[in-house]
């Protein structure tokens, strides 16, 4: 008897389990997983100017690929856009890698006491509570044409007439970036670094190690998890925006999330799918590349 | 702790104090600018100090119809803030037992998490026009002929535009509830259950006044996050905006300092918002401490 009653609460257990979770299931299955199963089919579905036509078809591919042998070795559009899209990525990964790390490292290591490291976190976490958009406009005064840093650099005599490309270039696109996301680098890497056992280190000084062997051979290594987290959020927010690039770039620099939203507003559904998935294929080869160097798992 | 710093630490700090300011600059700037005077234009120096600007934008003086755009945000992002709580606690405590489907349901919402908004966005968008096009091509066949009359989209605010806001949000309301649980003591509900609770009981008066501040912080994060969101909603929201959009849309038309006072605007309720949130939190805390324990008190 005993084994069958517990059986049943088992059972029990696993069904009331499965009523707590169904609904959020149920979400992601309606808002994420059918979405993206459907991006996948209609990207290979043919269209024509007002409508998309349920029927087998590489026009999506094929178009978005126009050009692209025939006028080798000259770099097709798409190849470009992608070129510059992953310049951009480039970019800002390396400059919030390298200003996150540091960052983190400070207030993990340096800042002594927790109420400090609480306060100095929450003074980096503020401006996230402005939209994007907002953090991103608040640049044109200070770049633009006449702004503060053009008057700062007139003003101390080193140009004559302001300078042009500080304001809806390459230039403000990644500082903006930079200046949204950096935070997303910050945050996971201080939290592995926290979790490093202090007496590694005082262990590393005991040995004789310098600052510099200390950093490279245990610090780095141990923050690798975080590292990889921040690099993927960062990654993927950049593979795949166009708001950033759109407003800074001042509606001039073509990118891949571009693609998508200017194929969309001309209601070529298949077309801006396939250029989802390419997206989507280019992002999971990174990610997936990213986590072979490190377990994420462990870190979650 | 009396040990004199290393020099590290004031080229670090240093370095910190420069990114605190790269985070504030900007964004004080504008929120500066948002009182120019009204012969004052987008950059500094200012022409005067006045509230034009505001009032600009409150009389709807020439721009969008911020007022509805306002209502509209708010409203749905108190129902992603209520749904966000309800559906991340539900599923945060089935993650605590274990279930069929529980590893699946983590990888999707991490998935959700890092997935291009861009590509989430069309998804939804596609989904949605494919039940458009059903509904309007055989909606009368399958006895849905008192819907297609008059029929022209399932999209909406609180349909795509709300599903497009819970892909990003649960999954934050989820890494919360797995940080609330790793430490949540599980001895307190065996104690309830011993002294003959039921399960409902248990949640009720156990689980939940000890979850509660963090509960807020799901509250909050799931408020913020939909109230700011603005790629994820850029193809799935139907035909009206919320006010993320609208400010978008205005960066590429407008000339003035209106969208700088639109700007502080939006900033001033996430502030609200937050410090109303973190209020209550710090009030649920301190009744938890004041309560937390009546042994030996004799209170019955």
């Amino acid at each position: 008897m005993a084994p069958a009653a517990s059986g049943l609460r088992k059972i029990a257990v696993r069904s009331i389990a499965w009523l707590q979770a169904g609904p959020m299931m149920l979400v992601f299955a309606l808002f994420f997983l059918l979405p993206l199963v459907l991006v996948v089919i209609v990207s290979v579905w043919d269209y024509n100017e007002y409508e998309m036509i349920p029927a087998f078809s590489f026009r999506g591919y094929t178009d978005t690929f126009e050009g692209c042998v025939a006028n080798l070795p000259e770099l097709c559009t798409i190849l470009k856009t992608y070129l510059k899209t992953l310049k951009l990525c480039l970019l800002t990964w390396g400059l919030t890698l390298l200003i996150g790390f540091w960052v983190a490292y400070f207030l993990a290591f340096h800042v002594r006491s927790k109420t400090w490291q609480i306060v100095l976190s929450l003074l980096c976490t503020i401006p996230f509570w402005t939209s994007n958009v907002i953090r991103m406009i608040a640049w044109i005064p200070l770049l633009g044409r006449n702004g503060l840093v053009n008057q700062g650099l007139i003003g101390a005599g080193v140009v004559n007439k302001p300078v042009e490309w500080l304001l809806f270039s390459e230039f403000s696109v990644v500082l903006a970036l930079v200046h949204l996301f950096t935070f997303f680098m910050v945050v996971p890497i201080f939290n592995s670094m926290i979790r490093i056992d202090k007496r590694l280190i005082e262990a590393a000084y005991d040995a004789g190690a310098s600052g510099w062997q200390t950093l490279v051979n245990i610090i780095i290594p141990l923050a690798k998890p975080g590292i990889v987290i921040g690099s993927i959020f960062v990654i993927t927010i950049v593979m795949g925006d166009f708001v950033t690039i759109g407003v800074m770039g001042g509606q001039q620099i073509a990118s891949a999330g571009k693609i998508i939203e200017s194929r969309l507003s001309a209601l070529q559904f298949p077309a801006a799918a396939a250029n989802a998935v390419i997206l989507l294929g280019i992002t999971v080869l990174i990610i997936s590349a990213l986590t072979r160097i490190v377990d994420v798992r462990k870190e979650l | 702790m009396g040990d004199k710093r290393p020099r590290s630490f004031y080229i670090l700090a240093l370095f910190f104090s420069a990114y605190v300011l790269f985070l504030y600059g900007p964004m004080i700037a504008i929120y500066i600018l948002s009182f120019q005077g009204p012969d004052g234009g987008l950059t500094f120096p200012m022409n005067g100090v006045s509230l034009t600007w505001f009032g600009k934008v409150f009389s709807g003086g020439g721009i969008v119809d911020i007022g509805a755009a306002f209502k509209r945000s708010l409203a749905l992002g108190l129902v992603v803030m209520v749904i966000t709580v309800v559906l991340s606690v539900a599923a945060g405590m089935a993650f605590r037992k274990p279930f069929r489907g529980a590893t699946m349901l983590f990888y999707t919402a991490i998935a959700s998490l890092i997935m291009p908004s861009i590509i989430t966005s069309l998804g939804i968008a596609l989904e949605f026009r494919l039940i458009d096009d059903f509904v309007n091509k055989h909606g009368a066949d399958v006895g849905l002929g008192w819907l297609a009359d008059g029929y022209t989209t399932a999209m909406g605010l609180f349909s795509s535009g709300l599903g497009a806001h819970l892909t990003w949000t649960l999954p934050f309301g989820l890494l919360i509830m797995f940080a609330i649980f790793n430490r949540f003591d599980g001895r307190l509900e065996e104690a309830a259950r011993d002294l003959g609770a039921t399960p409902w009981q248990t949640f009720r008066h156990v689980v939940l006044p000890i979850i509660l501040p963090s509960v807020v912080g799901i509250g909050l994060f799931g408020f913020t996050l939909s109230w700011d969101e603005l790629a994820r909603s850029s193809q799935a929201i139907g035909s009206v905006n919320t006010l993320p959009l609208e400010l978008q849309g205005l960066t590429t038309t407008v000339t003035k300092p209106d969208i700088y006072a639109l700007g502080t605007l939006t900033s001033a309720v996430s502030f609200v918002v937050i410090f109303a949130a973190l209020s209550v939190i710090l009030v649920l805390q301190a009744r938890q401490r004041r309560q937390g324990s009546d042994a030996g008190k004799g209170m019955l």
